[in-house]
């Protein structure tokens, strides 16, 4: 049913585990089945230094958790927001039909997770300082 | 690596003798036992003996056994058959909301085209309430479904009380016995009841063949038009082979009923008494005495089944589980459901059913890897690990 990358991911999930102390975090139900993935990410220079995730759900979630952080770390705030449950899926080699939604619930955790941050006030008045000095 | 198979409610594995016995009669016995000649008698002898031997695992007149394609066909059969027979009688049938689904969607089927039907609520074990049932009856009743044994979480249901309740009241009654047949002793005279399905893959016979057994006198419409095999019940040329392997794995399956039905309960038990030990925060899932001696079925908190499955696979280890995740429709088992299963434990069931091929070194294979499994799953679900940011 799986490939051999999801597989890999499944079984060796990269980044698992949680950030104590996260610059965001983000946590997805998903509508389809009912499985949550939340995410934790580490903001440094506009750039995500780190990313963890944690899920319930199944391989296909496992999977899509572990190829998203790898995907995002070291991106830019600007690049992570552009990443989609298809590059996640198409990274991972494809997903059965059935499944592809749960490489939604990654990205979209991921989204929210920088949102999060986004909205975070200390966030907010350096965002300002920026703009103040901009 | 050492592989387990503990999906035995799933379907079995031929056993030796039915396989060498259908080898044999593929290669030498091609008659259509509908013929006069030597060829043909020689086959209708075959599946005759195979009738007897059907017959007498559930204590019946070989004349009562209808050979089918399957045990959903001879659901499918029961179901339709009696509801376009007695259509005129009533058009209320009552069945359980805990059925296979060859039993429910039949009923769905027939609700489509102007049929009542009551799908009877179960308790926490799986139960049916006898009367829940008296009360669901009606003057327009004409036939009460309900299951001998639940293939998820084997509560055995008590089927001669409901067979009684369904004769008072002149209602036929049907019972799937796909899982009960071969495990636990399954007489109809006892159970009283009017029809019984059957499927030779759960008792190590082939696919592709299964039974229906009719009391004589009761009439059915037939769902399959054709050269009136069957005592004109089901039509078609008989699956010779597929006929004598069930024959065969039902004959094996009365002479070893005691022995295996011990054998696999004391497995059984001891592959519940270790979860319990090893595994913290489990949920006991179905009855704790009125249940098949192969059936295990745990509800692991904070974990998602297919992972589960997944990991157990990469073991060896094969089970199935009634997750969402885990079925091609992506909806969660409605056993479980009805049972009154949370959500979240519908998710971190697993089903484990043992069989012939299993011993205690299996049980404890397993009991060394479940718990690892569990605890790795635990490790980064977000419902074991409570957000503290
Ligand atoms: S998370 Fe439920 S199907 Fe993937």
């Amino acid at each position: 049913m799986y490939n051999e990358t999801v597989m890999d991911h499944f079984q060796n999930p990269r980044n698992v585990g949680e950030i104590t102390d996260a610059s965001g975090v983000g946590e997805i139900g998903n509508v389809v089945c009912g499985d949550i993935l939340r995410v934790y990410i580490k903001v440094k220079d506009e750039k995500l230094d780190d990313v963890k995730y944690m899920t319930f759900g199944c391989g296909a979630a496992v999977a899509s958790g572990s190829m998203m952080t790898t995907l995002a770390k070291g991106k830019t705030i600007e690049e992570a927001k552009e990443l989609t449950n298809k590059d996640v899926a198409q990274a991972l080699g494809g997903l059965p039909p059935q499944k592809l939604h749960c490489s939604n619930l990654a990205a979209d955790a991921l989204h929210k997770a920088i949102e999060d941050w986004q909205q975070k006030p200390e966030r907010r008045s350096e965002l300002s300082e920026i703009i103040n000095k901009g | 690596m050492r592989k387990v198979y503990l999906d035995h409610a799933g379907t079995t594995p031929l056993h030796p003798e039915v396989y060498s016995l259908m080898c044999e009669l593929m290669k030498n016995t091609f008659g259509n036992p509908s013929s006069i000649h030597s060829f043909g008698r020689e086959a209708k002898k075959w599946v005759d003996e195979a009738r007897q031997q059907v017959a007498d695992l559930i204590e019946a007149e070989a004349g009562e056994i209808i050979f089918t394609s399957g045990g959903t066909e001879a659901d499918n059969l029961a179901i339709l058959g009696v509801a376009a027979a007695r259509r005129k009688k009533g058009n209320h049938i009552i069945t359980s909301s805990i059925e296979h689904p060859a039993v429910l969607n039949s009923c769905k089927q027939l609700a489509k085209s102007g049929f009542d039907v009551t799908f009877l609520p179960v308790d926490q074990y799986g139960l049916v309430d006898p009367e829940e049932l008296c009360k669901a009856i009606r003057s327009e009743t004409i036939l009460i479904s309900i299951m001998h044994a639940n293939n998820e979480i084997g509560t055995i249901e008590p089927i001669e009380e409901f067979s009684r309740i369904a004769k008072e009241h002149g209602v036929l009654f049907h019972t799937d016995a796909v899982q009960a047949a071969g495990k636990i002793p399954v007489n109809v005279n006892t159970l009283g009841v009017d029809l019984l399905t059957l499927s030779s893959h759960k008792i190590y016979g082939p696919k592709g063949v299964g039974a229906l057994y009719k009391r004589k006198g009761v009439r059915l419409q037939p769902v399959v038009y054709g050269g009136g095999q069957e005592s004109n019940s089901r039509s078609g040329t008989e699956n010779t082979v597929g006929i004598v392997g069930f024959g065969k794995a039902a004959e094996i399956a009365a002479r070893d009923l005691d022995s295996e039905f011990n054998r696999t309960r004391e497995l059984r038990d001891k592959l519940i008494q270790g979860i319990k030990e090893r595994i913290p925060d489990v949920k006991y899932n179905g009855h704790p005495e009125r249940r098949l001696p192969h059936n295990v079925n745990f509800s692991f908190s904070y974990v998602e089944g297919e992972s589960m499955l997944l990991s157990l696979d990469m073991k060896g280890i094969a089970a199935s589980s009634g997750s969402a995740c885990s079925s091609s429709s992506l909806k969660p088992s409605h056993v479980l459901k009805a049972i009154g299963l949370p959500y979240e434990l519908i998710h971190g069931s697993l089903r484990m059913t043992l069989g012939r091929i299993n011993d205690a070194a299996d049980i404890d294979y397993v009991l060394e890897i479940l718990p690892e499994v569990i605890t790795r799953l635990r490790s980064f679900s977000p419902l074991a690990n409570k957000l503290t940011v």
